[in-house]
């Protein structure tokens, strides 16, 4: 069911396990961080790791469903889940038109194009109105889920946050190992094949393309309910720079390994903020190391030892 | 993920000033009170705040020595970004047991802080932002803004130029919340006091270094005055390069710190108007004070935001002593309340008080920057131009917009 | 007075100049992103670090040692270059034969730890590095005050720029790093020591950047961001240009520092934003860029 192979059902339910018992010992606010950044990454990852097109503009797509839904969620006054939902369909609706520009690009210049569609879209976020420039939209309420279950506390906005995680985790999976994701995986491995067996390999990546800002946008919404606020930080190129950071560390092409690397990664910045500026040098670190000696990234390592797919 | 280590790996001089607080380590758990002192430490208003405001409020924590009950100082780097301060401000509040957070300048920020305070019912006792928003549509019952905002300035600062015959500005503005309040608190004084707005340019904030493009056009409107919209660095950076350019307008730095007049060099910056609510020179009390400054923080004097954190620290501890530390730790509102009952009174500032939305009221001082050869020290910077008296320097209550207070 | 576009002329003038000024550092900076690209097949996104390492070099020179301006404006890229051949031997060369994309991220990764080394030395507030005696002061010429600063920041990019033009197109060193470019097997083939080649390559670059720096220093403070501020424009730069393109990064350089200099007194918010509108619209219309050979 579902496509997984056995080891991948074992770490599924480890990870699930994980996921409910840790609001448990740990703070649960810092735990709906890392799984709204896992979330993000898993959606870059369906980009990189499967077509194999490395995106420098993911913020654009994360940030704008953070604005969205923090502005439906406290302008609008709409419930959590249809707030989220909205900032989904923004990063869609935006990664269909980026997407559709830079898809016709490859390698470098499909990065640079990206990197200055997202560009664009931060000063988008730094002049309208409805952003609050600097300041951000603040105050967001958190509302009532189906307007029915306060989300005040923080486990019920955890147990929200669980089931949406779990819920795309699965999909990702689902969507990888259809046939539209072996196609997809065919497009990685070699495109001009992919076009001689008559596939529309320009329509694939497009639709790829697109799910992948989706995704990027619902993680951004759900992080902006969370957090009760949505800013610049979330559009910033520094971002972009993060989610990738967060894949490679994991393991690019393989299904846990972003998640794995949101948690590294975030983790990371919460114990290192009391070094100030090293986190960045870590960071930086991180990134060396991966390129030099370690480019599958933790799962991978960890995948290839094993003789596994994870 | 605690941030309070943080204070465990202070500077030496931060950590010289903790031990005594470890001497008096034996008191009964529950019974300590903690502050966390949430500022930029690595930015551009790392030397307005930074680690000099911690070493105020722990000056003010050593000098107060509380019995009944510890004090512990902790501090964080909110990175000038609101996420990153409201993400802090919420861990302190819900997990490490902090009763107040001090500081916070960048209005943005200290908005988001300031929210999160209102949320959990904490105390924020707000020093280093400038908007007067703070006090006035986005005030809360349990923040205090201390001893300056962007309407005090605007009304000092900018009413003295007015006078002195500069009529027409033009302004260069900082594009986001906090420059542009500010250029709204400033024109409004401008006009009401017969004056004009020729015109203003905004430029993208952050990441501007460059302004001589903005110094031109500002030269070309034929204002008199250039009203300068911006902080920190970014006001540094526009007065060296003005004079690079030789534009001929009277310049207006709207906030200024000491501590930027000691990174401009009194060549370039003597003349200009600014104003504080503090100076290290301004009497005997003020002196001393400053001397035990910077016994701790040699190489960076205090400017008002830092003799605010002192300031802040103490008046909080006196209250808490007030009405005890179980009440203090369960609502911040009624330290609040507590704290604008009573009148403030320290080295830094003299005697003043806090009004019932919230805002710090005390004497406002214009001044201007001495010429090189007035200059006979180090830190030797100002001469007082004019004194506002506390109950005119600020925005009537009425007029802040207040929701919690009855009008 | 005459007007265009409704504007005072002198101050559009007095804009124009500043344009060229800011121009002169795009396009010192891009040519050498342009110079490694086209040798080394690297997106060096460590170039914006190497350009505050430059500045911060001649501070530190200035600081601890004396040196002046002059010399800093020699021995700092001498020094940078050197750091370039360390990078380049230690890490950089290890990824040739790998997709473009791992270039790009261990530069990425290089930049995040010189710059995150350098503010938690310095902070980010920057160092004030005084303008040289012999070039201070201002000139007016009439529609505005050009200090001779910012006239000499121009000569002496566009001196730089036509300098490595004529090196890589009329010296026969330059042939045989053209030709090691396209062949690189071929060329080793006739006893030339290419990976010291692109070593060197690399150095230059790092060299040009830290020369850009140097002349930065004294107008924009000594800052650990001010390569970071730069980076992402001067990419953009290349990337219209043509990637790889030395004639097409120096024009668009200057070029679109005048654009950007326009905009700031159309629309100054919009002046941090206005090259990558320029950039979308030149990758769709000419997919290689302005002076790109087509792939």
């Amino acid at each position: 069911m579902m496509g997984f192979s056995r080891p991948q059902w074992i770490a599924f339910l480890v990870m699930a396990a994980l996921v409910v018992v840790a609001p448990y010992v740990l703070y649960p606010v810092f735990l709906m961080k890392v799984l709204c950044f896992a979330l993000f990454a898993c959606a870059f990852n369906l980009l990189v790791g499967y077509v194999g097109l490395l995106s420098f503009g993911h913020a654009a797509y994360f940030g704008m469903g953070a604005y969205v839904s923090a502005y439906a969620a406290k302008a609008w006054h709409l419930t959590p889940e249809v707030a989220i939902v909205l900032g989904g369909l923004t990063g869609a609706a935006m990664g269909s038109v980026f997407g559709w520009l830079a898809i016709r690009r490859q390698g470098i210049y499909f990065a640079m194009i990206t990197l200055a569609l997202a560009q664009m879209a931060y000063f988008f976020c730094l002049q309208a109105p409805f952003t609050g420039g600097e300041d951000g939209i603040q105050q967001v309420p958190r509302g009532s889920l189906f307007g029915l279950i306060p989300l005040h506390s923080d486990m019920a906005t955890y147990w929200v946050v669980a089931v949406i995680f779990l819920g795309v985790f699965l999909l990702i999976h689902r969507i990888v190992h259809s046939p539209f994701g072996q196609v997809l995986k065919a497009i990685r491995e070699n495109e001009p094949r992919a076009t001689s067996l008559g596939y529309r390999t320009d329509d694939y990546k497009l639709v790829a393309f697109i799910l992948s800002a989706g995704i990027a946008g619902l993680a951004g919404g759900t992080k902006s309910l969370v957090f009760g606020i949505a800013t610049l930080t979330d559009v910033h190129f520094s971002m972009s720079g993060e989610v990738v950071l967060m894949t490679l560390l994991g393991g690019m092409g393989t299904i846990f390994g972003p998640v794995m690397g949101a948690l590294i990664s975030t983790s990371m910045e919460n114990y290192l903020a009391e070094f100030g500026a090293w986190v960045s040098v870590t960071q930086g670190v991180i990134f060396v190391v991966c390129v030099i000696a370690f480019r599958r990234g933790v799962i991978g390592e960890l995948a290839a030892k094993l003789k596994i797919a994870l | 993920m605690s941030l309070s280590r943080r204070t465990l790996l202070g500077t030496a001089a931060a950590a010289a000033t903790t031990v005594p607080l470890i001497g008096r380590a034996r008191a009964q758990a529950g019974q300590t009170i903690k502050i966390g002192v949430l500022n930029d430490q690595s930015g551009p208003y790392r030397d307005t705040g930074g680690i000099t405001s911690v070493l105020c409020s722990k000056l003010a924590v050593q000098e107060f020595a509380a019995k009944g009950f510890n004090v512990e100082v902790i501090s964080a780097d909110h990175q000038n970004k609101p996420d990153v301060g409201a993400s802090i401000a919420r861990q302190w509040f819900d997990r490490d047991g902090v009763d107040m957070i001090l500081d916070v300048p960048n209005s943005g920020v200290a908005l988001a802080v300031a929210s999160v305070a209102k949320e959990k019912n904490k105390l924020h006792v707000n020093v280093g932002a400038a908007s007067a928003d703070l006090t006035g549509k986005s005030c809360a019952p349990s923040v205090i803004s201390w001893c300056y905002d962007t309407v005090m300035l605007a009304k000092s600062t900018g009413g003295a130029i007015v006078k002195a015959g500069g009529d027409s500005w033009f302004f260069i503005t900082a594009d986001y919340a906090f420059g542009h309040r500010l250029q709204d608190d400033t024109s409004e004084i401008v006009t009401k006091s017969g004056g004009k707005v020729a015109g203003s340019v905004a430029y993208p904030f952050p990441g501007t270094t460059d302004f001589s493009s903005f110094l031109l056009q500002a030269q070309s409107s034929g204002a008199k005055v250039l009203g300068l919209a911006n902080a920190g660095a970014d006001t540094v950076n526009s007065i060296k390069q003005a004079k690079e350019f030789g534009i001929s307008m009277k310049v207006a730095a709207m906030l200024m710190f000491i501590t930027d007049v000691n990174a401009l060099g009194l060549d370039v910056a003597q003349g200009l108007n600014l104003t504080e609510s503090f100076y290290w020179d301004l009497n005997d009390r003020t002196r001393a004070f400053t001397k035990r400054v910077v016994k701790v923080s040699p190489d960076n004097w205090p400017n008002m935001i830092h003799a605010g954190c002192y300031s802040g620290t103490l008046h909080f501890l006196k209250a808490v002593t007030d009405m005890g530390v179980a009440e203090a730790k369960k609502s911040g509102t009624a330290i609040a309340e507590r704290m604008k009952k009573m009148p403030t009174e320290d080295d830094a500032f003299g005697a003043g008080r806090i009004r019932e939305d919230g805002r710090g009221i005390f004497k406002s001082y214009l001044f201007e920057v001495k010429k090189p050869s007035e200059s006979k020290a180090k830190w030797d910077y100002y001469k007082t131009v004019a004194t506002t008296p506390a109950e005119e320097a600020w925005r009537p209550l009425n007029e802040g917009g207040c929701y919690y207070v009855k009008s | 007075m005459m007007m265009i576009f409704g504007y005072p002329a002198p101050l559009m003038f007095g804009q124009l100049l500043l344009g060229l000024i800011n121009g002169a550092f795009y396009a010192l900076l891009s040519l050498g992103l342009a110079v490694i690209f086209g040798m080394l097949n690297i997106v060096n996104f460590a170039h914006g670090a190497l350009f505050m390492l430059g500045a911060f070099v001649a501070w530190g020179m200035l600081y601890y040692l004396g040196i002046n301006y002059w010399w800093a404006l020699l021995l700092a890229p001498i020094v940078v270059g050197a750091f370039g051949v360390v990078l380049e031997k230690l890490l950089i060369s290890r990824l040739y034969k790998l997709d473009h994309v791992y270039g790009l991220l261990l530069t990425f990764g290089l930049a995040l730890i010189i710059e995150g080394l350098a503010r938690n030395e310095f902070g980010s507030s920057g160092m004030p590095y005084a303008i040289p005696r012999q070039l201070q002061g201002a000139v007016n010429l009439g529609f505005m005050f050009l200090p001779i600063y910012r006239g000499w920041v121009v000569v002496a990019a566009a001196v730089m720029c036509l300098a490595t033009w004529l090196v890589i197109e009329k010296t026969s060193l330059g042939a045989t790093l053209r030709a090691a470019t396209e062949n690189a097997p071929l060329v080793q083939a006739f006893g030339v020591n290419v990976p010291r080649m692109i070593t060197l390559t690399y150095a230059g670059g790092a060299a040009l950047a830290a020369f850009a720096g140097v002349l930065a220093a004294p107008i924009y403070s000594v800052n650990p961001n001010m390569g970071a501020n730069f980076i992402i424009v001067v990419f953009a730069v290349v990337v219209i240009g043509g990637m790889g393109s030395i004639l097409g990064s120096v024009v668009t350089g200057f070029g679109l520092g005048v654009i950007e200099g326009m905009t700031k007194v159309f629309y100054p918010q919009g002046s941090a934003t206005v090259i990558f509108v320029v950039m979308v619209i030149v990758l769709l219309a000419r997919p290689a860029g302005l002076f790109g050979k087509s792939a």
